[in-house]
């Protein structure tokens, strides 16, 4: 490809990056949005021009913007995502903010997924103009499991929106705090799939619901396998297996399985990485010991590979959040992520050494190559 | 009616800060105003009819925390985006 983009959604604003072929030279946009916190932003890669981005202002509501020109002109959504009005006073919910966009299945033009906070499921038809509920998921499994919808900092939220390229009925989200659940009728109806993983902040471990699920990836290629990055470590499930395995019990128990980002290699279901964080005692979710590193596996997560070449050797406590580590599909693999005090890095080596692309920037919320 | 329209909102108005309006109460101008310049009334009202928590109403001066608040034709409505932190 020509050209390669980054999309850059932090507290203060969206900023995008630009670099020509070689990936070596970026150039940085001006923010976009200033104020506004850009939960994410994400380009179609269905037809490389179609671009959504989640804004919320910190007076004003929440809301859609989309742009065909990589952000020269915006227009924002119609109808953005919203509940519906409920028939008593204060029992509705509305939406705090969009906190996660997915394109819709490659068979289906137009169509994009979100996920909001407080939790809820949308789907556009049109390119992100105007979004409707998910009323299999909101209105009719959504009140089920409420019980086990725990809140957390920032506000519960659906996230990791994962489409079947096999099929565009067979869905899976996740919800933090909530779990993993999955749809084979385009969201109609829902089940749990939680199986085999750890809640140690619930009283019952094996507990069906109330997992929190940090990261869901499905393989773009593979789809039967999926990976998670949750609060209580690093899981595979392969199916139609409905139990997932620990696999992050093979990293270095010094650093351990903790984290939120994971990102799978789009060419490689076997091959993953993961950014480890500190969630001893008082869970400050920072790098381990202040030392960053990324961590890969080239085997679905067997054995685990230290990353760290280029990165601070001490002193950086960052946090990369769930939506802050993405991957590009070039060859050899670029690996990019943002950290909470607003440095951009990136490897194209497929994380075998890093270099700092921008600093300075807002708390980084989420990062995404097209 | 003349409407205050708040720094926030002027991408809306084309960067109007005043702006008249028609309706005898906060709902009914707020749709108007909606009416005039799509998206506006979502940015400041949730889909349940409430005031969002960081946008004030006055009235004449006097705050106005319902949108059945009562409004006159010489009425003027200020709108208010307050403290919404760091």
């Amino acid at each position: 490809m020509d050209r390669r983009v980054l999309l850059v959604g932090t507290r203060k604003g969206a900023f995008i990056l630009t670099a020509q072929s070689g990936r070596r030279q970026w150039r940085l946009s001006d923010p976009h949005f200033l104020g506004s916190t850009v939960h994410h932003a994400v380009l179609d890669p269905r037809d490389g021009e179609t671009l959504l981005l989640s804004a919320r202002p910190g007076h004003l509501g929440p809301t859609v913007f989309r742009s065909r020109d990589l952000g020269r002109h915006w227009q924002e959504a119609a109808r953005p995502p919203a509940f519906a009005k409920a028939d008593a006073p204060q029992a509705g919910a509305s939406v705090d903010h969009v906190f996660w966009l997915t394109p819709g299945h490659a068979d289906e033009r137009g169509v994009w997924y979100a996920g909001t906070s407080p939790p809820g499921l949308f789907r556009s038809a049109d390119g992100g103009a105007t979004w409707e509920e998910v009323a299999g998921f909101n209105s009719g499994y959504l009140p089920t499991i409420r019980a086990h919808v725990m809140e957390v900092p920032g506000g519960a939220r659906l996230h990791s929106i994962c489409i079947d390229r096999r099929d565009a009925r067979h869905l899976y989200v996740a919800l933090s705090v909530g779990g993993v659940f999955e749809s084979g009728d385009a969201g109609a109806t829902w089940r749990p799939l939680n199986r085999g993983v750890a809640a140690d902040f619930l009283p019952d471990p094996s507990a069906e619901l109330g997992h929190d699920t940090h990261r869901l990836v499905c393989h773009p290629l593979a789809p039967d396998r999926l990976y998670q990055q949750n609060h209580c470590g690093i899981y595979r499930l392969d199916r139609p297996g409905e139990t997932w395995r620990r696999i992050g019990a093979a990293m270095p128990a010094e650093v351990g399985d903790i984290g939120f980002p994971l990102v799978v290699h789009p060419r490689d279901p076997d091959t993953l990485w993961v950014v480890p964080m500190d969630g001893s005692a008082n869970w400050p979710r920072t790098s381990p010991g202040g030392r960053p590193a990324v961590y890969c596996s080239r085997d679905g997560g067997a054995r685990w590979a230290r990353q760290d070449a280029g990165l601070p050797r001490e002193q950086a406590w960052w946090t990369v959040k769930r939506q802050a580590f993405c991957a590009d599909g070039d060859e050899p693999l670029g690996l990019y992520f943002g950290t909470g005090s607003g440095e951009l890095w990136r490897s194209l080596d497929e994380g075998n050494s890093w270099r700092r692309l921008a600093e300075h920037l807002p708390e980084i919320f989420s990062v995404a190559a097209a | 009616m003349q409407v205050v329209i708040p720094s926030q909102l002027h991408d809306y108005t084309g960067g109007r800060s005043r702006v008249p309006a028609a309706g005898d109460s906060l709902a009914t101008v707020l749709d108007d105003l909606d009416r005039r310049f799509p998206g506006l009334r979502f940015r400041v009202v949730d889909e349940q009819g409430a005031i969002r928590p960081h946008i004030r109403f006055y009235v004449n001066r006097a705050a106005a925390t319902s949108l059945a608040q009562p409004i006159a034709p010489d009425d003027e409505l200020l709108i208010v985006g307050a403290l919404s932190g760091g």
